[in-house]
């Protein structure tokens, strides 16, 4: 771990630095929101943001993503795009979702293009400067965290205690290695952040701690709240497509403009909308908004969690609560709701 | 994050095989012989499927009907349904396609079930991945008790592999009993649901097993016979039906509950499933 001290100004000359060298994302504001976007200059950095529109995910498994091509005389060609980037001022909820991600994308059959994106990415995270007003992240252990950056920045008054933690962080640190290292001390400035932090993040009251979460699923299987709140669900999917652990997807085939290329591609799928599990024939698996509406839950504190050692595949972002227009998203007010009755 | 993208292979690659035989079975069902052109078996147990690729129109989760026992080539009995099986109706001798795959589990022709006495129920399209358990076990025949195949179909043009049942029969040592919803006039079997069959069932709970394949509601029927003769649940093993995507787990369409068809089934022992919301509805 190597940790550097640095002011405003030598943090932006840094990621000019950065930017000139390297293909770079960063948070920058888009009309009253905020969205991971291309970053020309430094000054257009973000790192006081609260939350942003889409999940850092976007960039490891895009909305839209060729898996092959066919042509007649070549056959099919698999297709893996994947140009080293560096990704800055990811919030820790993200973090933790991102390794949540990558722990799906490596089981039994390893997605080589999540992979191959994920491993071309450098992540700048920045620890939480303005909370958001729907976050409960500080509920759900994920205001901060002490893995998965490669570097850290966390905003201690006027200036930035730079943790870099990875061989990968150590190659962009370019003119940072030349700045002052920071105190040990600091460590401990850093650990009243993050305890900061946890009080903070907590706009949304959350009373089912987490880890009782399957087991309040396990018996509320019939539950009242999935058919009165999936009442006014209009499976629209917004939930899922802005959630950074929802990660089902479709399948889909194009023919290109020379009419001889076909292409094969994946998009994002949503289990709340309505002809997800939908056969050949008609027949619909899931065909009841509050049978969709609860298997989304279901994911989220049961199933997922069986497949992660007990990880929940919520992070507390609040991004389904804000993007709902029905205003039924929120998992704390269903967490809340299932453990009143428990 | 430093795993292994390098070292994982790429499972949407379909591998390019070439259809040897393309004929109608009924109206709306056709038959097809496929090898792939590497000239591999392709390796699968019955009850396993393939996702088969039309170039320019997509893919399909498709059940693999010939037995493994079958060399060189494999089988599909397909029902045109959607966009890939339309096509696939289309396609001649010569023609070349994409399958990736065998996925899934599958009937434990080769383990639990060898020394039992087998009962086989399939509806409608049900009989095209059972067909595959059904000739390994014939091409096996010694390792197996009796065996007994319930096979129900809305009317008699829907009946598939025709000849092939017969063959079955004229062997002497697998009982095939047929049943139609409604018959024609050139029908002179059975007709009724599938369970109309099994009124004289006789189980011997600690040997039998049974393997089922068909439309949701025949589970509960034929299920519900099977446990009043005496069959145990965890003796049952039946192939449910989904959306499968992407084949390896990832997709979520054809998720059921905690489980993913395509990886922890399709072929599911009933005793497994029995108590899984989504599975049995």
């Amino acid at each position: 771990m190597i940790l550097k001290k640095v002011t405003r100004g030598e943090l932006h000359e840094w990621v000019d630095e950065v930017i000139a060298a390297r293909r770079t994302y960063g948070v920058q504001s888009k009309s009253d929101q905020f969205a991971f976007a291309p970053l020309k200059r430094a000054s257009d950095l973000r790192l006081d943001y609260d939350v942003t529109i889409l999940p850092p995910k976007t960039f490891f498994q895009p909305q839209w993503e060729d898996l092959i091509t066919y042509r007649g005389d070549e056959g099919y060609q698999s297709v893996i795009e994947a140009e080293p980037f560096v990704l800055l001022g990811v919030h820790p909820y993200d973090l933790v979702a991102v390794s949540q991600m990558d722990e799906i994308f490596s089981q039994s059959k390893p997605d080589i293009r999540y992979l191959s994106r994920r491993e071309s990415a450098t992540l700048v995270a920045v620890d939480v400067q303005s909370p958001s007003r729907h976050t409960f992240a500080g509920y759900m252990g994920t205001s901060s965290v002490d893995r998965g950056y490669d570097i850290l920045l966390t905003r201690m008054g006027d200036e930035y205690l730079v943790d870099i933690a990875t061989e990968r962080g150590r190659e962009i640190m370019g003119r940072l290695e030349r700045l002052r290292d920071a105190a040990e001390s600091w460590l401990d400035q850093r650990m009243m952040v993050w305890e900061h932090n946890q009080g903070a993040l907590r706009a949304h009251q959350l009373r089912a701690d987490p880890s009782t979460w399957p087991d309040l699923l396990e018996k509320s299987y019939d539950h009242p709240v999935w058919e009165e709140k999936a009442r006014l669900c209009f499976s629209c999917g917004s939930c899922t497509l802005v959630c950074p652990t929802c990660y089902c997807f479709d399948i889909r085939e194009d023919v290109g403009w020379d009419l001889e290329t076909r292409r094969r591609y994946r998009v994002w799928d949503g289990c709340m909308l309505q002809d997800f599990a939908r056969v050949a024939g008609g027949l619909n698996f899931r065909k009841d908004a509050a049978a969709r509406y609860r298997h989304r839950y279901y994911r989220k504190g049961k199933y997922v969690p069986e497949k992660l050692d007990g990880q929940i595949a919520c992070v507390g972002c609040g991004r389904c609560i804000q993007a709902c227009v029905a205003n039924i998203a929120d998992p704390v007010e269903v967490f809340n709701r299932l453990a009143e009755g428990a | 994050m430093e795993s292994g993208a390098r070292h994982s292979r790429d499972h949407y690659l379909p591998r390019p095989a070439l259809v040897l035989q393309s004929r109608p079975m009924t109206e709306s069902d056709r038959f097809f012989e496929v090898r792939l052109e590497c000239k591999e078996d392709l390796g699968h147990m019955p009850g396993q499927f393939v996702m088969v690729s039309i170039p320019g129109v997509g893919e399909a989760p498709i059940s693999v009907s010939s037995s493994p026992t079958k060399k060189g080539s494999f089988e599909m009995i397909v029902r045109r349904m959607g966009n890939v099986t339309q096509a696939m109706h289309r396609l001649q001798p010569g023609d070349g396609i994409g399958v990736r795959g065998p996925f899934g589990a599958w009937f434990p022709v080769d383990g639990e079930l060898k020394g039992r006495d087998i009962f086989f129920a399939c509806g409608g399209l049900g009989l095209v991945p059972l067909r595959s358990a059904v000739n390994y076990v014939l091409d096996n025949r010694g390792d197996y008790g009796a065996l007994q195949l319930y096979y129900g179909t809305k009317c008699p043009s829907d009946r598939l592999c025709v000849e092939e049942l017969d063959r079955w029969r004229d062997r002497g040592d697998v009982s095939c009993e047929e049943t139609v919803d409604k018959a024609d006039e050139n029908w002179s079997g059975n007709v009724g649901v599938i369970t109309s069959l099994m009124t004289g069932l006789r189980v011997e709970p600690d040997r039998s097993a049974a393997l089922l394949c068909g439309p949701p509601v025949m589970f509960k029927f034929v299920v519900g016979a099977l446990r009043r003769a005496g069959m145990k649940d965890d003796h049952i093993w039946l192939s449910l039906e989904r959306h499968m995507k992407c084949g390896v787990g990832k997709c979520g369409h054809c998720q059921m509950s905690n489980l993913y068809v395509c990886q922890d089934g399709a072929v599911f022992r009933f005793s497994d499933v029995e108590d899984i919301p989504e599975a049995l509805q």
